[in-house]
């Protein structure tokens, strides 16, 4: 209904309205509104009604003074309400309860806004010049005030009663009216006018407290009757039926508030109790492997707030615990049987650990979805036992025995080649646990050159992809040396065939005995004590012509001669067939002394070749108190003294046509763990330099704890041993106490 | 005086300088060749009546007749501290040089004053700056080697009794008997010695409370405090 109607054909002389007869009018208008909304039989206003009632406000709005009722007529329209609500519409409201006043309170809003909207439409004139001149509030606004200030302000704590009444009786199980009750929190949000304060403060609150404290009763009384995982599903069951809620008659808002409160209640305040309970806590259901009931306590702990350390907690100590245990278990089946079958032991220690940290590491992953929370509780449970000592031996030296267990001919580890490259894999990671890294690199060395120089590496490929893994593991200083030594074995080979060349090219030169020489590249391989042995004279030949023919390849050069990993082919001239013996080069030398002798004291064995007694002892053990008595003792006790005579075994025989005699080897533990403890002293002593040529002047405090940590990768440096390399340093000038504090190091240039 | 100590083949350095208080004034011109010409004499008379004639220096022979007349025992902290006066180069030994310094210094010039002035004399090396300076010369002046940094353990217990035996009593007791027993460490190196001092001064003994492993203390005093800690349990 526009303005233009003042242009149309109706040329009436506007007479003037006055108040009251417009006003009067404007009534009939009105009652006739109202007995539609209260339902009473009443036609619907047509178009020429609303244009009357609209054009009167108009004109009393438009008249000259005194005749212009603006003012009076707005005050008019808030009392068309402010009557109704008064006579009608609270009385309706107040004279019931519960659910019987939500529906009506939905009903009369419902109604009013109806009322709003028709009035506001005939006043409207009103909102177009009235209210912006006056800066008063527009229609709209006024009629809803009306509603909120004598009704809802009246009603809303009754109301909000009945609908918490009403929810928890959803909880309960009953069926409750959903619509109504989204109706009704629907007239909190819009008597809040765009705010939703009105919402927040006279509903939300208090459902949230009610909310909280039905909660806790609940939690109170599960926490003592139900077994974890059921008071978990019974969480979980609950939290997603307060989704639902919110979903179809609480506003969004509320959803997150309202599941905080329910976590807290159920889960935040019980958490302890839940998560210690005895019998199916999580320490039991990591035991019992409850994979679904773990994931659930995942799902439900992940949003709360440090929700996850103590579960995080719990899981370290269960891998810990079982960690422990498997290295306990191997440590008594050390103790309790003889030392052959504890390594075997040792070997399995390895696999179980191996078999724990594939199964744990499935639990990070999907029990726990990968979380970087139980990443870390895995690795510090293994830090923790995987740097434990078994029977003696470090974990550093068990592992490195594993792998050359794996990677030499005849290991105790029979697999696949696919089955290899795992473990291989495997272990590497498991070398990450390991803080003495520096250690296992050397008895792996160490390993890895017996298997090199005697022949014993089953397979290449396998032996170059384990250096590649710990290359990509470690950094390439950590295989350097190693991949060098497997190259001298190339080169080696490539070198024996110039040799082979030389000596058919030099008839004279030729020593009349086949000699393979390895020549190893000092710095790669790890340190072998060797001592002057007096060689037979054949074997000295050999000596003489391989150092001619090597001179003619490079001069500068110093070889070494390693006589102790030495392999010597002898025919053996026995009584009954001749057998080959395959002995170390030690052996062989013994051996031949009895080319020209029979019979030989201990003491003339000792002086024409020139060992050691501890190394004497060991040879003419193997050769005659052991498997193959190629050598008769007299007297034939079971130890070697030094006033026993030996004499050749011409009686002795075998069934085989060539034999091995072994040696014992030398327990290399010792020298392994002193040459890497010297190793560390020169790193420790490195660090500190680098770090205080940098740094010009450090703290104590700060330099040692920088010092550990770029050394960490490597190994776990003392604190005492950090402090002695320091004083060792301070000694040697390089560095000094601050003159005012003595706490202070500066670098001396 | 302690005479012994243990070689080791190592860079050398003074990280320590040893200065002594020069409490004399600057004489004028011409009175200064005049007086000191006739002081130099008396001093030289002095000298002489104890250097070894052919080797021009007082040798440990003369140093013990010195004591003997200063009615002092050759191992009394005195004459340690007359050498650290005169900034004596070599144990056992005063030169003429180093001899004319300690007693210009000291006003003196026959051995009767020379007595007289020793209680000064340890009255003023005893105040803290100089102390500390004395402690340090006392490590130095024991070593026998250019190319020498340490000292034996034994020597270093006589060292400690006779430096520190009057003012820390307790802690010196203690550290010998520890020394003597322990294993670690063959001989002391500059920075422990000075490590020890500073303990005496800034720990309180022997609860030890306000010491920290955490902290630069010398490992060997480290090691010291567990060794105390075990024996107080």
């Amino acid at each position: 209904v526009q303005e233009s109607f003042g242009n149309q054909s109706f040329r009436m002389e506007r007479k003037t309205i006055d108040l009251e007869q417009g006003w009067d009018y404007m009534q009939t208008g009105i009652t006739k509104l109202k007995r539609i909304l209260e339902g009473l039989p009443e036609p619907q206003f047509d178009s020429e009604q609303y244009m009357m009632l609209y054009t009167t406000i108009y004109n009393m709005c438009t008249q000259k003074p005194p005749h212009d009722y603006s003012q009076q007529l707005y005050d008019k329209y808030r009392e068309a309400f402010e009557e109704y609500i008064n006579s009608t519409v609270l009385p309706a409201l107040k004279e019931k309860h519960d659910e019987y006043m939500l529906r009506e309170l939905v009903k009369r809003w419902s109604n009013h806004k109806v009322m709003v909207r028709w009035l506001s439409r005939f006043f409207y004139y009103l909102d177009r010049y009235f209210i912006a001149r006056r800066s008063l509030p527009p229609l709209n606004e006024v009629g809803l005030t009306c509603f909120r200030d004598r009704v809802y302000n009246e009603l809303h704590s009754k109301v909000k009663d009945a609908v918490i009444a009403l929810v928890d009786k959803e909880r309960e199980g009953e069926q409750i009216d959903r619509a109504l009750l989204k109706n009704v929190l629907d007239i909190y949000v819009e008597i809040g006018m765009g705010q939703m304060e009105r919402y927040e403060v006279d509903f939300e609150s208090f459902m949230l407290l009610d909310s909280a404290s039905y909660y806790s009763r609940k939690a109170s009384s599960w926490i003592q009757e139900d077994s974890c995982p059921d008071y978990m599903l019974k969480s979980e069951e609950c939290l997603k039926k307060e989704r639902e809620r919110v979903a179809h008659y609480l506003h969004s808002s509320s959803e997150p508030k309202l599941v905080e409160k329910v976590q807290h209640e159920l889960l935040v305040v019980y958490a302890n109790q839940l998560l210690e309970k005895e019998h199916s806590g999580c320490r039991a259901l990591l035991r019992d492997d409850k994979v679904d009931d773990l994931s659930r306590m995942y799902r439900l702990y992940h949003k709360i707030a440090k929700g996850l350390e103590p579960v995080a907690n719990i899981f370290k100590q269960h891998v810990t615990a079982e960690g422990n245990a498997l290295v306990q278990q191997a440590e008594d089946t050390a103790t309790n049987q003889a030392a052959n079958t504890a390594s075997v032991q040792e070997q399995v220690l390895i696999r179980k650990v191996i078999e724990l940290h594939d199964k744990y590491m499935v639990y990070v992953v999907e029990c726990f979805q990968n979380h970087t929370l139980f990443h870390k509780a895995l690795k510090e449970a293994f830090e923790i036992f995987c740097n434990k000592t078994v029977a003696g031996s470090s974990s550093a030296e068990l592992l490195a025995t594993f792998c050359d267990n794996i990677l030499k001919k005849g290991g105790s580890e029979k697999l696949s080649d696919e089955a290899i490259e795992d473990t291989l894999e495997k272990v590497v990671k498991l070398l990450a646990y390991i803080s003495d890294k520096d250690l296992f690199a050397e008895f792996y060395r160490k390993k890895l050159a017996r298997r090199l120089l005697f022949d014993r590496s089953a397979n290449d490929d396998h032996e170059r992809s384990i250096l590649t893994k710990l290359k990509q593991q470690c950094g390439g200083q950590f295989t350097s040396k190693m991949e060098g030594m497997v190259t001298d074995l190339t080169l080696a080979r490539e070198n024996q065939t110039s040799f082979e060349e030389y000596l058919g090219n030099n008839p004279a030169a030729n020593p009349g005995i086949d000699l393979t020489v390895t020549v190893l590249t000092t710095g790669f391989w790890p340190s072998y004590k060797s001592f002057d042995i007096n060689l037979p004279s054949e074997m000295v030949k050999c000596v003489e012509v391989f150092k001619g023919f090597y001179e003619t390849k490079t001069k500068h050069r110093k070889l070494t001669w390693i006589y102790s990993l030495g392999t010597c082919h002898l025919n053996g001239k026995f009584d009954h067939k001749p057998i080959e013996l395959v002995v170390s080069t030690y052996q062989a030398a013994v051996l031949l002394l009895f080319n020209t002798t029979d019979k030989l004291s201990y003491n003339d064995i000792l002086t024409q070749l020139n060992l050691s007694h501890e190394d004497l002892v060991r040879l003419l053990h193997s050769l005659s108190c052991a498997r193959y008595k190629i050598l008769v003792k007299e007297p034939s006790t079971k130890t070697v003294s030094q006033t026993d005579s030996f004499e050749f075994n011409a009686k002795f025989t075998d069934r085989m046509r060539r034999i091995k005699i072994p040696l014992p080897p030398v327990d290399e533990r010792k020298k392994v763990v002193e040459d890497v403890d010297k190793d560390r002293r020169y790193a420790i002593d490195a660090a500190i330099v680098r770090i205080m040529k940098s740094r010009k002047v450090l703290g104590h405090q700060q330099l040692v704890s920088e010092c550990v940590e770029q050394l960490s990768r490597m190994f776990k440096p003392d604190i005492k041993a950090i402090k002695k390399r320091m004083e060792d340093l301070i000694t040697r000038d390089y560095l000094e106490r601050d003159k005012e504090n003595a706490n202070m190091f500066r670098y001396l240039a | 005086m302690p005479r012994t100590a243990s070689k080791t083949t190592k860079k050398r350095s003074k990280p320590y300088t040893v200065t002594s208080s020069d409490t004399d004034p600057v004489p004028s011109a011409s009175s200064k060749t005049k007086k000191s010409a006739k002081e130099n004499d008396e001093k030289y008379k002095l000298f002489n009546k104890y250097a070894n004639t052919s080797s021009g220096v007082i040798d440990p022979e003369g140093i013990e007749k010195l004591c003997s007349k200063l009615k002092v025992s050759h191992t009394d902290i005195k004459i340690l501290m007359l050498a650290w006066k005169m900034k004596s180069e070599r144990q056992g030994y005063f030169t003429k040089a180093e001899w004319r310094r300690a007693l210009k210094a000291l006003k003196v010039d026959t051995t009767k004053k020379l007595k007289k002035a020793l209680p000064e004399l340890e009255k003023e090396v005893r105040k803290p700056l100089n102390f500390a300076d004395f402690y340090a010369y006392a490590f130095r002046y024991c070593l026998t080697d250019e190319r020498q940094n340490c000292i034996d353990i034994e020597t270093i217990c006589q060292l400690l009794d006779m430096v520190l035996g009057s003012t820390f009593r307790d802690q010196v007791d203690h550290f010998v008997d520890y020394l003597k027993i322990q294993n670690d460490y063959k001989v002391i190196t500059m920075d422990q010695w000075m490590g020890f001092y500073r303990f005496c001064n800034e720990i309180s003994f022997p609860d030890m409370t306000n010491y920290s492993l955490e902290l630069a203390w010398p490992l060997i005093l480290d090691n010291f405090f567990e060794w105390m800690r075990e024996k107080q349990a």
